[in-house]
């Protein structure tokens, strides 16, 4: 795969004067620590919440530099915190999280690959029409789809289980993974697949020895842009699940919505971090490929 | 016994015709270039040899077995693209190894054909790169490698060498050349590239518009073209064609070319082809021309013209003189000592033995 590269090779600045590059570096980058300052603020605050203690905040308020700094939230909010019923923190929801996005980010993926790769290279008739009914799909609102999944769930005895939410997640993620793998392999040239045909390929082996190797860039894209989704996912999760079958998401409303009149901002905030975790790693290691796959998409 | 015969066979996409009536066949280990301007159906007719396109109607034969409807897999055929084609993701033995693969061919065996191929090409330091990490020539030798370890009956090429620049497409070309006498395997060569074509095909089949104009030996179609078109496209510069009329000179047959501004005579006894009067036009290759010192005493049949220089373009070893005769402009090769300058007007024999005379309406050799 190419390496791609995100510099331009023509720098605008470079065609004026030395002073006006200084200016215009200096300006440039006080915007962007100004942006930087303003969209990390609410992150920083609740960060800052997440380590105070519950009189502190009670006494000045959230917007108030700690006097104290603890860990008792974080040991609380992982294992001892009352939710839903039962106190051992957010750790079952945690875990219902994971059990929801692998599978439906693994499944919904390998079938966008699948997808792609039959109507980007085994083109049929009427396979652009498909193409085109399933990218409707990324356009449909989630509220609209609701009914009908309750109506599925339902009849499949799968409400209020995990293996529903799987099944919503993969079946709404197609629209977008096969979107982004036939993209993606429609920049592969049909004279590869020509002469897999003649070298005696089939279907699968041209998959498995010539496009799935290739596919690195794609799939980190679809994996990241998926498990972010469905980990992220709350109205599914609302929706469809209840009690301690509840993904992470919809169980935080649980934390704020409790019946006890004391509200524990403090174990608010570790949850809603611990929370956010999973889809800030999955960025931090693929985000540089997620980029590059979102505006190169060709295969060299 | 002919490795490939293709028999009527004909091509459309709907109500588009791409290919029709095309006659052909390689004779074992014939080199066949397949030659004509881009569009004309030279790729799709490789492409249906191959099992890449589906035959509309007509006959694929692949030594003697009907093939129209065999997967490419099983036609045992090897083909060289355009783009070359190499897997990205594997190495050079990988992308040799595929095909073996594919068909269940043991390890052992794999192992010796590829090194017995890459000895004969030259790229055993190659084997174990990306095609990323090689040159043009050398992906170029690459794809000749993955295509001939499976030791098919029919190599097919398509424009292998139009991605390279033209110093090394040339040194391909003999490359090409050698290993095909070294392996005498019957290929079909698809190429843009007259020259291409002279200098490699033992027969070229021209092809316009989905029509195969002409299959014949090179020297035969440069000589004696079948019509307009294929004289027009082989042979650089073009050969030159003048409107003419058939006339007689001192009792023997004759054209008489731009409204009687010069009478070339035919060689004595040529059949008239058409009656006296008619039109006809006149064929000339510029190396038709003669600079009068240099006629030859076997060239009895000599026409003369006068004519102004136009351009002048020296090429070293020969020199290209565009000649304006009347309101037509005509090109002639010159020796570069003989070369006339810019402006002159000249005298030029053309040594009519040669020249081929087409019919205007049908455009036809006559």
């Amino acid at each position: 795969m190419a390496d791609a590269t995100l510099v331009r090779d023509f720098d605008p600045l470079a065609t004026g004067s030395a002073a006006r590059r200084v200016r215009s570096k200096a300006l440039v980058y006080a915007l962007l620590t100004l942006f930087a300052a303003f969209y990390l603020l609410p992150i920083g605050i609740v960060l800052l919440n997440s380590f105070r203690e519950l009189p502190d905040i009670a006494r000045t308020g959230f917007f108030a530099v700690p006097e104290t700094l603890t860990l008792q939230p974080w040991r609380e909010a992982l294992t001892s915190f009352c939710l839903a019923g039962a106190c051992e923190g957010i750790r079952p929801f945690y875990l219902n999280s994971i059990l929801m996005a692998v599978p439906a980010t693994i499944i919904s993926t390998a079938f966008g690959l699948l997808n792609g790769y039959i109507l980007s290279m085994w083109r049929f008739r009427g396979s652009e029409w498909v193409f085109g009914f399933v990218t409707l799909g990324v356009f449909l609102p989630a509220q609209m789809t609701l009914l009908p999944w309750a109506y599925v769930l339902g009849n499949a005895g799968l409400t209020n289980t995990i293996w529903g939410l799987i099944l919503i997640h993969t079946v709404q993620g197609l629209a977008f993974t096969t979107l982004f793998c036939r993209n993606y392999f429609v920049n592969i040239p049909d004279d590869l697949i020509k002469a897999a045909r003649i070298d005696g390929a089939g279907f699968w082996r041209i998959f498995r020895k010539i496009v799935l190797p290739l596919s690195p860039p794609i799939v980190i894209v679809t994996v990241i842009w998926q498990f972010t989704g469905i980990w992220n996912d709350f109205l599914y999760g609302v929706v469809f699940s209840s009690g301690d079958r509840q993904p992470i998401t919809s169980a935080l409303i649980a934390l704020t919505a409790g019946a006890t009149s004391v509200r524990h901002h403090n174990v608010e905030a570790a949850a809603t971090i611990l929370a956010a975790i999973p889809p800030l790693l999955i960025y931090l290691f693929g985000g540089k490929y997620f980029v590059r796959g979102l505006t190169q998409g060709a295969v060299k | 016994m002919s490795t490939l015969s293709i028999h009527d066979l004909r091509k459309s996409y709907g109500a588009l015709e791409v290919l029709r009536d095309i006659n052909l066949e390689a004779r074992q280990g014939e080199f066949i270039a397949l030659v004509g301007p881009s569009g004309c159906g030279k790729s799709t007719l490789l492409g249906m040899i191959a099992g890449l396109e589906t035959v509309s109607s007509g006959q694929i034969r692949i030594d003697g077995r009907l093939v129209n409807d065999v997967a490419p897999r099983d036609r045992d055929i090897a083909m060289v693209f355009q783009s070359y084609a190499l897997y990205p993701t594997m190495t050079v033995r990988e992308n040799m190894a595929f095909g073996m693969e594919s068909r269940g061919v043991p390890r052992a065996e794999q192992e010796s054909a590829i090194r017995r191929v890459a000895a004969l090409l030259q790229i055993e330091p190659l084997l174990n790169r990306k095609p990323s990490q090689l040159s043009g020539g050398q992906r170029q030798r690459v794809a000749m490698g993955r295509a001939l370890v499976r030791d098919p009956k029919l190599f097919l090429f398509d424009e292998p060498l139009s991605n390279l620049d033209a110093k090394l497409r040339v040194e391909m070309r003999t490359e090409i050349k050698k290993l095909h006498h070294r392996v005498a395997k019957t290929t079909i060569y698809v190429t843009h590239d007259q020259v291409e074509a002279m200098t490699l095909a033992s027969r070229i089949a021209v092809m316009h518009r989905g029509v195969l104009q002409q299959f014949d030996e090179p020297q035969a179609i440069y000589e004696r073209p079948a019509n307009l078109f294929v004289a027009g496209f082989m042979g650089s510069p073009s050969m030159n064609v003048l409107p003419a009329v058939v006339a007689s000179l001192d009792g023997g047959p004759a054209v008489e070319v731009l409204d009687g501004l010069a009478v070339l005579p035919l060689p004595p006894g040529t059949p008239l082809p058409k009656a006296p009067g008619q039109p006809v036009i006149l064929g000339l290759r510029p190396e038709h021309f003669v600079v009068p010192h240099r006629a030859q005493p076997e060239q009895t049949v000599l026409g003369r013209l006068r004519a102004d220089v136009e351009v002048v373009e020296p090429t070293g070893s020969e020199t290209m003189v565009v000649l304006r005769l009347g309101s037509k402009e005509i090109t002639a090769r010159y020796e570069p000592v003989d070369a006339p300058r810019v402006g002159e007007t000249v005298e030029i024999l053309v040594d009519m033995a040669k020249a081929c005379l087409f019919d205007p309406a049908t455009e036809r050799l006559l």
